[in-house]
């Protein structure tokens, strides 16, 4: 029969503890197998409930603090007036998107445009159960990490092409079929720049990739491979705010253009859907910057065993999210300094620019490991 | 255009194109890191420390001396001046058989607050308040009746 | 689809890749209630037709029932982004027939709050080019320093958007004593955030690639299709009614008409930015020489508008505004008023600027040309 191993770490805990409480049970019904199956499904549930706490809980923080971020860029204050600095805000909109009537337009293909934003939403869900969060919080530690996630993130676009041809919409196809132009270019640098972090750390499992990046601040890879771990990181930066649909390459929702593009005839609760997938796609972006370049939930050492010693007092998780909050403000003020190129250029820069740029990191990056290791 | 000159301009742009974005980038995390450009009011907070200039054109308003005697003669010049009759003078006679001001009708819903009333008023009996709530939620309040007694002519 | 021209209308023959869009008349980036109905083909715009009329008030008819004055504070409400202009060019008209002379002093006043307008309505500009291309911050830039100017335009004439301020023979009021320095505060104030603003967004290399090339308008076309101001000066007409047909004291001032040679986007864009500096040169020309005394408001009073037909042109922000004022009877009713605003040949001249471009180039081109939609429908 066939017996689901539980792979990731805090499943170590799920196996001890399910036997423990199987004893409790009939001894008629006790098997080891029984137990392990048990073990596994609860284990999946914890994992579920884990990324969709971590996902769905950053959502609102992030709102708020786009929100912030877009006022003071803008020499304005932001929400200020339901609860401190407005923190209860994005709450109060949640809700009120919640309860407002869901209608589809005439015309619509009602299974099509319903589906839509679920399919949005897998991609970056299942990017974020790969990503390792802490040493042992991870949800699936697979050994094809990278490949995974450059197979998972092509599905996005799925859901964005489909809403947008549902709609029975000009606007809407027009932003959709903008989309998936766009996407599949920008997945081809994305995934060079994968690529390239596999090749200088010879691994495709994302633990280690983060575990090779131990030791001080100057062994993360954006620092380690002087001037072409930089340039990939900026590199990765840009492709990835093409990957996930946000301003300057906002060009498939172009408010100005399009007035919302793909989810122009969204409401209620499929719209937040799309929001909470952009958002969502945002944390799983920059966690995944955070791990190839940025060491992960490694605390930034500086080579002082003074300074070291407090700072890996320091729990990896709060390294890793504030090294991902970083990241995210950073693409916040990018969004909100910079213009939206047309859609020819974006396909301009991406094939004429970014690849080459690319191709002649990764043959660099090669020949840094053949002369210097 | 030639290869050349097309490589020469792609190379150009590839230097001077990042060096633009940052230098915009350094101005909006200027902008960003200096809390006192901050321009915005908080409005409803700041109700008390606000004042709004001597010359803001809000309500109508009749001048009336503390017994609330008024200067408005009924001579109509401010229904004559309103572009949107938005003033009813109704004048009424008084013991000394004389036209005097009986009721000053004003519908604000319908007026732009221009100001020509005021500008064509020949005794000063009206300006226009520096209010600015001026917002209710019920519209009958917008049709006023502006004097507190009869004009003494 | 019946009203449209026999070219619009998809037959059997025609390309069945292509489609319509119809832009407007709510558009985030129409600027008002106007209407675009594009023939695509993908995303390339073929013929490109707008429709106006969503917020006509029958301005001119109105006027005619109106008292001259009441005409100065209707002409506010025609482009409300230069309202104080639209003042003056009623006013002025107004002034050849009454025969009033205009003290030193209110034409000084007149050339301030002319400039202040300009410089608001160019700030205007910038951020709606910036938030149309789709950098939002860039709105929130432009509106921060017009509040400024709005906040002296209150002070000044009791009203921030509908001044109705300009009167025949001067002005409504004097301008308070705090006036002048609050200008100079803000002229400085001004400067250092177009330093800023301009590093912001001109040298941007997207900008730059969103919009050099994009809509050109020959100097033909720009004069054939009778745009004025900024529109016609990118396309390097020099003609600029302040120095042309020189209105109140211009003639006593020195500033340059900037010109661009392309007539493109960024053409457009540039030439108002050099015409805020403009301003900005001008004011400060205004601060030198102001009159500490003098009246405000010639002595004489206004008599009543005698019979004839009475012209004045002047150049707002957006360009010439014209006023015609026809008096068939001595009296303070107009038999007739016609205007003459800016944006409505420049939207005639949308068509042609826009054929053969994306659709994200047509709200480029939108923006510089700048219409103010209340303008058009009147």
């Amino acid at each position: 029969m066939f017996v689901p191993s539980i792979t990731n770490p805090i499943g170590d805990f799920v196996r001890d503890i399910v036997p423990r409480l199987a004893e409790y049970l009939p001894a008629s019904i006790q098997s080891d197998t029984l137990n392990s199956i048990v073990a596994f499904l609860v284990n999946a549930l914890i994992c579920v409930i884990a990324v969709c706490a971590v996902n769905i809980g950053s959502a609102p923080i992030l709102i708020y603090m786009e929100r912030k971020v877009c006022a003071h860029v803008q020499c304005r204050l932001g929400p200020m007036r339901l609860g401190w600095h407005g923190t209860i805000q994005t709450i109060a909109d949640v809700l009120k998107m919640l309860f407002k009537e869901v209608y589809a337009p005439s015309g619509a293909d009602k299974l099509m445009f319903y589906l839509a934003p679920l399919i949005v939403l897998i991609a970056p869900f299942i990017v974020c159960a790969l990503i390792p969060f802490g040493r042992n919080l991870v949800v699936a530690d697979v050994s094809m990490g990278i490949p995974l996630i450059i197979a998972v993130n092509g599905f996005g676009v799925l859901g964005i092409l489909l809403g947008g041809w549902s709609s029975n919409n000009k606007y809407s196809l027009l932003g959709a079929l903008r989309s998936g132009a766009q996407m599949i270019s920008y997945e081809i640098s994305f995934a060079m720049i994968l690529l390239f972090v596999v090749m200088i750390s010879g691994s495709t499992n994302l633990m280690s990739i983060t575990m090779g990046q131990e030791g001080t601040i100057l062994d993360w890879w954006i620092f380690k491979i002087p001037v072409l771990g930089f340039i990939a990181f900026i590199l990765f930066f840009i492709s990835s705010t093409a990957e996930m649909n946000r301003a300057p390459f906002d060009i498939a929702e172009a408010e100005q253009e399009l007035t919302g593009g793909y989810h122009t005839e969204y409401n209620g609760t499929p719209f937040a859907m799309f929001y909470l997938a952009e958002y969502i796609a945002l944390v799983t972006n920059s966690a995944l910057a955070v791990t190839c370049f940025l060491g992960g939930f490694l605390p930034p050492c500086i080579g002082i065993a003074a300074v070291d010693n407090y700072l890996n007092m320091v729990p990896g998780v709060i390294w890793f999210f504030a090294k991902v909050y970083f990241m995210i403000w950073c693409y916040m003020m990018v969004r909100w300094t910079f213009v939206r190129p047309r859609v020819d250029q974006l396909m301009d820069f991406e094939w004429k620019f970014l690849l080459p740029v690319n191709l002649v990191l990764l043959v660099a990056g090669a020949a840094y490991i053949v002369v210097f290791n | 255009m030639t290869l050349l000159q097309y490589f020469k301009r792609y190379f150009k742009r590839c230097i001077t194109g990042p060096w633009s974005l940052m230098c915009g980038l350094s101005v909006s995390l200027k902008y960003f890191f200096s809390p006192k450009r901050i321009v915005t009011e908080q409005y409803p907070e700041n109700r008390k420390t606000l004042k709004m200039h001597e010359r803001f054109r809000g309500r109508l308003q009749m001048i009336e001396d503390e017994e609330g005697n008024n200067h408005c003669t009924a001579c109509g010049m401010c229904e004559r001046a309103c572009p949107n009759a938005s003033i009813n003078v109704l004048p009424t006679k008084n013991i000394a058989d004389k036209k005097v001001l009986g009721r000053y009708v004003y519908h604000f819903a319908s007026c732009t607050q221009c100001g020509l009333c005021v500008e064509a008023c020949p005794f000063g009996a009206i300006r226009m308040a520096p209010e600015f709530e001026v917002a209710t939620t019920d519209p009958n309040t917008l049709e006023m009746i502006l004097n507190k007694k009869e004009g003494q002519g | 689809m019946s009203q449209l021209p026999p070219g619009f209308r998809i037959t059997r023959e025609t390309n069945t890749d292509e489609f319509f869009i119809n832009m407007g008349p709510q558009h985030p980036s129409t600027h008002g209630a106007l209407r675009l109905t594009l023939r695509m083909d993908g995303e390339t715009i073929i013929e490109l037709v707008p429709h106006f009329g969503y917020i006509h008030r029958g301005m001119e008819k109105q006027a005619e029932s109106m008292t001259y004055l009441q005409y100065i504070a209707l002409s506010d409400r025609q482009d409300y982004l230069t309202a104080i202009q639209n003042n003056l060019g009623v006013v002025i008209a107004l002034e050849k027939g009454m025969n009033v002379g205009v003290p030193e002093k209110a034409e000084y006043i007149r050339v301030m709050l002319q400039e202040l307008g300009r410089i608001a309505s160019h700030l205007v500009f910038f951020g709606c080019f910036g938030g149309d291309l789709g950098g939002q911050t860039c709105l929130l830039f432009g509106f921060k320093e017009r509040e400024m100017i709005h906040d002296i335009l209150e002070e000044v004439t009791g009203s921030r958007l509908t001044t109705n301020f300009f009167r025949p023979g001067g002005s409504r009021y004097d301008v308070p004593d705090t006036f002048i320095p609050r200008v100079k505060d803000f002229l400085d104030h001004l400067e250092d955030s177009m330093r800023d603003y301009e590093r912001f967004l001109s040298k941007n290399i997207i900008v730059q690639e969103r919009s050099i090339g994009i809509g050109v308008l020959s100097k033909e076309d720009a004069i054939a299709y009778g745009c004025s101001g900024p529109v016609l000066r990118a396309s390097g007409v020099e003609f600029d009614v302040r120095r042309a047909n020189p209105y109140s004291i211009y003639d006593q001032f020195d500033f340059d008409i900037p010109t661009a040679k392309n007539g493109d986007c960024y053409d457009r864009y540039n030439v108002r930015i050099a015409e805020i500096h403009e301003s900005m040169k001008i004011l400060r020309q205004c601060i030198d020489k102001f009159p500490k005394e003098g009246a405000w408001r010639s002595k004489e009073k206004p008599v009543r508008l005698p019979v004839g037909r009475y012209y004045s042109e002047i150049e707002t922000a957006k360009g010439l505004y014209a006023t015609y004022v026809v008096a068939a009877t001595t009296g303070d009713k107009p038999y007739r008023i016609h205007t003459r605003g800016p944006s409505f040949p420049h939207i005639g001249a949308l068509n042609k600027m826009c054929q053969g471009h994306k659709i994200s180039d047509l709200v480029t081109i939108m923006a510089t040309l700048d219409p103010v939609i209340p303008e058009i429908d009147r």
